[in-house]
């Protein structure tokens, strides 16, 4: 079992362990041990099928590592990212598909984890916000969102950021009106929508450039 | 969320015997394809199944293809809501359904939803997604309507009875009426085909049987016929913003016009009615006239002569009209 975290109202003192590294710390006591991929290729998981009361053990591929864990069934993809992975990028927002914040990629496609069934995601290829980074070096899109000043609070951005990654790659990014359109699944209580457009834009420029080369 | 059993079918038969009803009669699994109605409504325990089949792998069965020849468009189960709006052809020879696609829902929910679930995605009728009202027909038949005289402004001015007036929420449902498609369906005892139209009931003194689906049934296709008015074709969709939201009404219209006159007219309008809506008294009353304003705004008329408010949607039967008319308005002005 997942040991959940207590949500507090008290700040933790700056000496002390911060929320985000007690919860890593949980987490990693508590996930299953991750394995590289080809490691254990030889055991394609299949348990297509659950009962009531058992857990199903999936394989899920994410960020090019596959994990082998044991879930409920109804297991969100967003919750097992966040609760069982320390991935905790993916946002819950509303967690019914409502504000984009949880927008990850699946085979490429920008895709909501919080109404995607963890049992469902197999055989696909999950990317994170984790996963854009190319060692070390920041993802255009993330960089493009940091030179603009494309958020306040940073609460919706790994959303955002994985949502204009897909808007990119999809071509749904030729002009504003296009982006505004596309990437309405994405909300900003912040309201940073105009600096929001202009970083994908320059991203654009720059995921384009790279693809040429 | 009830726990449920998981079971993955590789194939159309598998699937169906999955939802096998027990001996006594009962079944109460569900088909799991993008999820995006299903997994928010098991949150929300509205729906509450116990076993959940996931047929995703059938799109490698042709239940994932589009295709488009002379005869018609034939659009697979499993197709997803953005693959279909994103096709070259659908988007030139059948705008109309290209459109309702694109206008609907974000482009996250539209790469994973599937064309047999988006149409029949359930209503966004607030009384009917919170199960602490008890009164909802829809979800518990006999219970009540806590929307009659609750707050109804997105509910519906057509097809509506005494036990319900919750909008069918669908836009892609309105481009499939009005071009007359027809829904190939599978079941344990064989495949038969229904015109769309049929595929939905009107709530009448039953809101709890949404469609005329049989137990374990499942969608594998929509077949929409070649005609001279897919062409010229549009989805007009007002709503409370630009993107990412619900009609409050909506007009999918097609026209074959020559010379500046409607041979033909077809229409179906959405955020309007309990269920797909085709305006048929509109599409008699344009044949063989142009469409000017006031031709246009007879054909409105006709379309919303039974239509009903109940407070605070009333101003959706003036909105209906003039979203026809506009919509009907930019059909025939389209240079094709």
């Amino acid at each position: 079992m997942v040991k959940r975290i207590p949500h507090s109202g008290t700040i933790t003192p700056r000496s002390g362990p911060d929320r985000r590294s007690l919860l890593m710390g949980t987490v990693s006591t508590a996930a299953v041990p991750v394995i590289a991929r080809g490691a254990q290729a030889q055991t394609s998981p299949t348990a297509p099928t659950s009962t009531i009361n058992r857990p199903v053990d999936i394989a899920l591929t994410i960020n090019d590592r596959e994990h082998r864990l044991s879930v409920d069934v109804r297991t969100s993809l967003l919750d097992l990212l966040r609760e069982r992975l320390g991935l905790t990028g993916a946002k819950k927002g509303c967690d019914h598909g409502q504000c984009g914040a949880c927008t990850v990629l699946l085979d490429g496609r920008r895709v909501l984890s919080c109404l995607t069934l963890a049992v469902a995601a197999q055989r696909h290829n999950v990317t994170t916000i984790e996963g854009v980074a190319n060692d070390g070096e920041l993802h255009p899109m993330q960089q493009a969102f940091i030179e603009h000043d494309a958020f306040q609070c940073g609460y919706c951005t790994p959303g955002q950021i994985m949502s204009a990654i897909g808007c990119v790659n999809e071509g749904h990014a030729e002009n504003d009106t296009d982006i505004r359109e596309y990437m309405s699944g994405n909300l900003c209580r912040c309201a940073a929508y105009p600096n929001i457009v202009d970083a994908v834009k320059q991203a654009r420029s720059v995921m384009k450039t790279a693809s040429t080369q | 969320m009830q726990r449920f059993v998981y079971q993955r079918a590789r194939q159309p038969i598998e699937a169906v015997q999955m939802t096998a009803a027990d001996s006594r009669g009962r079944s109460n699994a569900q088909y799991l394809a993008g999820g995006t109605t299903l997994l928010d409504l098991m949150k929300l325990d509205v729906m509450q199944p116990d076993v959940v089949v996931d047929i995703n792998p059938l799109a490698e069965s042709g239940y994932g293809r589009i295709e488009l020849n002379q005869h018609g468009l034939r659009l697979g189960a499993l197709v997803r809501m953005a693959e279909a709006a994103d096709h070259s052809g659908i988007k030139s020879e059948y705008p109309v359904i290209a459109q309702s696609l694109a206008q609907a829902a974000s482009q996250q929910l539209r790469n994973m939803a599937s064309l047999g679930g988006n149409v029949l995605q359930r209503t966004r009728c607030t009384y009917f997604r919170d199960v602490s009202y008890g009164e909802c027909n829809k979800r518990e038949a006999g219970s009540g309507c806590a929307a009659m005289t609750g707050f109804n402004r997105m509910h519906a001015v057509l097809g509506g009875s005494d036990h319900c007036i919750a909008t069918y929420p669908g836009d892609f449902a309105q481009a499939l009426i009005a071009l007359e498609a027809a829904v190939e369906i599978v079941s344990r005892s064989g495949n038969r085909t229904i015109p769309f139209a049929n595929l939905h009931r009107k709530p009448a003194d039953t809101p709890d049987q949404e469609t005329n689906l049989r137990p374990g049934e499942i969608i594998a296709s929509f077949m929409i016929p070649a005609a001279p008015w897919t062409r010229r074709s549009l989805y007009l969709k007002v709503r409370d913003r630009q993107s990412y939201e619900f009609a409050l009404a909506s007009a999918a219209v097609a026209l074959e016009q020559q010379n500046g006159i409607v041979r033909a007219a077809r229409i179906g309008l959405g955020g309007l009615a309990t269920v797909p809506w085709r305006a048929v008294e509109a599409e008699t009353l344009l044949r063989g006239k142009p469409v000017n304003d006031d031709n246009a705004a007879a054909a409105a008329k006709a379309a919303f002569a039974s239509a009903q408010g109940h407070g605070h949607n009333e101003f959706k039967i003036e909105l209906g009209k003039r979203t026809l008319v506009r919509a009907l308005q930019q059909a025939a002005a389209l240079n094709i």
